[in-house]
């Protein structure tokens, strides 16, 4: 490659998963065969019209896309800088991006003739877009979420149990979403056959990075579209949170080879970077191998993975999904932390002065929208993704705030 | 010739069945795992495989995930159980030493200084459990410059062409993972076994060792009379775990491991 000419961000992953010396495939050999089959199948498919017209199908009749490109004129006013658009991934069905994924994958299960689903969640999103989709398709749908997460998402758990999934509490390691992740892993391992994995994160090995991408690439795509067709041209700067990094990379795909376009991934600071209880592994963590991949993760001096910490379940995972690393690596994107106390202050902000309520992972990108649109004028534009909505966390607010509901 | 080419070779002309049994470094006390290892030895294995704790052992059942948690609280560190292999080899200058784990304790000991390390250390082989061989050539290079093996995974659902690729890179042996699932599932298959074993000969003469499914003198012999050696992990952990003292544990490490050396040499 001649360092004169652009890097073409379009030609990763390598034909192995590669973002540069991120990601590739780090998995056992019992998961080799089917990580090699998906591959094929969704090489396949993604290139597949009858599959393509589903899909685009589904997320118009079923998600409810495109979301709105939303002007929050008054938080713009109110922020004195850049005009703050709002891409509105909240009002999907199931109320964030995950279904984005969860849609394309499980057309891609059904292609592939499985009839079982499983999943890992942490906060309880994901498992409950898989567990929507594996309702609609009258697939059975095994979901796994570690305990201390199961007490903290009693809500999520019981919708999950209300679409028919079943529920695998996991006790090992920290009992957050990592372990489930591991149990998952084990579950597929077991039963390869009849089995297909929803991962709902752009990490895992390869071909998940890029496949769980693309299905949520749609988010920018149309706010790219939304912007040309309300504004005209190009706004200046995306904003959007990363644990393990899908609503951002669905938001930051369609404009990675436009170089004017500014591109930052917000990160869980926590407590504060200083203090070690926090969630950014580009930020504070090395490079490392976990869950299939290479990539930046939080661990000690052993290797051995370390317990994260965000006032978000969603941003809370000690790594971070490999093209995130890639785009840190080439300096596209910028990594930088909101913690939990600025998360807070920036969802009630949004909440008072637009009447729309933030997910708090959300909240981390409104947060750091609001203190980059301060450095800009108010002609120029920045896109925030929110990426879920707040409701799922009110119980949450309510108690660091010692309101008993 | 590697001191793991050697064991192999001689167990080969000696018509023996391998015993590889595995344990988890540092499980259930770290200073008692030299001893276990002499143990192993005393109580007829050829080649003992220790486990390298990792935090997030995706690969294995939760007796191992529970050993190696137990560890980890211990301050078991990658560092850790090279020194305990470098003790065992004040002694013990013959049984081949593979350790087995995950690549993460690797990369931050960094994969040069690993290499490094466990070659003074005495180490025979190393197995990453997520290290498959398009992922590791490096290291691969690096561990054949101190004649050290990297021991491959083949699994019931390995095909040919990549099969083809492992043995390529594969020295000392070749390990069969017996089942679809993670260490010490139950659902060994030994028709299946013979089917995939003939495939495996086709290819190489490289011995190869099973596991993943063997749990006791019965399935090891079912398993041995296929396979050239048998890797025996979880049932032995599980029956370390309740011993109070380190004669304890060597007591119950003898009272598991002789049966199974006594079942695979009826079959010499």
């Amino acid at each position: 490659m001649n360092a004169n000419e652009p890097l073409d961000y379009y030609q990763f992953p390598d034909e192995k998963g590669h973002f540069g010396e991120f990601g590739g495939v780090f998995a056992s050999e019992t998961l080799m065969h089917c990580l090699d089959e998906l591959q094929q199948a969704y090489a396949w498919l993604k290139r597949d019209a009858g599959f393509q017209h589903e899909l685009d199908h589904d997320l118009a009749h079923y998600v409810g896309r495109p979301s709105p490109l939303y002007h929050a004129q008054r938080l713009s006013e109110e922020n004195q800088g850049a005009q703050i658009w709002l891409k509105r991934e909240d009002l999907n069905h199931t109320g964030a991006h995950k279904i984005n994924n969860t849609v394309g994958q499980i057309l891609l299960a059904k292609a592939m003739g499985k009839n079982r689903v499983i999943a890992e969640t942490g906060a309880g999103q994901h498992g409950v877009a898989t567990a929507t989709v594996a309702a609609r398709l009258g697939l059975e749908c095994v979901v796994y979420m570690g305990e201390v997460d199961i007490e903290r998402q009693a809500i999520n758990v019981y919708r999950m149990k209300l679409l028919g999934a079943e529920v695998r509490a996991v006790s090992s390691g920290s009992r957050t979403l990592k372990d489930a992740l591991n149990e998952a892993m084990r579950d597929w391992v077991t039963h390869v056959d009849d089995t297909f994995y929803i991962i709902g994160t752009v990490a895992g090995p390869a071909p998940y990075p890029e496949m769980v991408r693309d299905f949520n690439a749609v988010i920018g795509r149309e706010a790219r579209r939304q912007f040309a067709a309300t504004v005209g041209g190009l706004p200046d700067a995306l904003v959007a949170c990363v644990g393990g990094g899908s609503n951002a990379m669905g938001l930051f795909h369609a404009f990675l080879n436009d170089d004017n376009v500014r591109i930052f991934g917000v990160e869980a600071a926590g407590k504060g970077l200083h203090t070690g209880q926090h969630a950014a592994s580009i930020q504070a963590g090395r490079v490392g191998v976990l869950h299939g991949n290479r990539t930046f993760v939080m661990d000690d001096d052993c290797g051995q993975i370390t317990e994260t910490h965000s006032i978000s379940a969603g941003l809370d995972y000690p790594g971070v999904g490999p093209e995130h690393a890639w785009l840190h690596k080439t300096s596209r994107a910028t990594y930088v932390g909101i913690t939990d106390e600025e998360a807070l202050q920036a969802f009630h902000t949004l909440t008072r002065s637009e009447g729309i309520l933030p997910a708090l992972e959300s909240s981390h990108a409104v947060a750091f929208g609001l203190k980059l649109a301060r450095s800009m004028s108010p002609d120029q534009h920045v896109i925030v993704n929110l990426s879920g909505r707040g409701d799922k966390d009110v119980h949450t607010i309510a108690a660091l705030e010692g309101i008993d509901l | 010739m590697s001191r793991l080419q050697k064991r192999m070779e001689s167990l080969r002309h000696t018509r023996r069945k391998g015993l590889i049994p595995f344990i988890t470094a540092g499980f259930p006390q770290p200073d008692w795992t030299v001893a276990a290892m002499h143990q192993l030895v005393a109580s007829g294995a050829d080649v003992i495989e220790l486990g390298v704790p990792f935090s997030d052992p995706m690969a294995d059942g939760p007796v191992i995930q529970q050993a190696s948690e137990q560890a980890i609280s211990q301050g078991v560190c990658l560092q850790d159980v090279l020194s305990m292999v470098a003790t065992f080899r004040q002694q013990d200058n013959d049984t081949p030493v593979i350790l087995m784990g995950y690549l993460n304790p690797v990369e931050r000991f960094g994969h040069a200084e690993f290499v490094a390390a466990a070659a003074i250390a005495g180490v025979d082989g190393v197995l990453l459990v997520d290290s498959p061989v398009e992922e590791s050539a490096e290291l691969l290079k690096m561990l054949r410059e101190q004649d050290m093996s990297q021991i491959f995974l083949v699994a019931p659902t390995t095909d040919e062409q990549r099969l083809a690729r492992i043995l390529e890179a594969a020295s000392g042996f070749v390990y069969y993972v017996s089942l679809k699932g993670v260490t010490g599932a139950a659902n060994l298959d030994t028709g299946e076994l013979a089917e995939k074993m003939a495939v495996i000969r086709a290819h190489s003469s490289l011995p190869v060792a099973v596991g993943f499914g063997v749990a006791d003198a019965d399935s090891a012999q079912a398993v041995a009379q296929q396979a050239d050696a048998v890797v025996i992990g979880s049932a032995l952990v599980k029956a370390m775990a309740a011993s109070q003292t380190r004669d304890e544990l060597l007591s119950a490490i003898d009272a598991f491991l002789s049966p199974v050396r006594a079942a695979l040499d009826t079959l010499t």
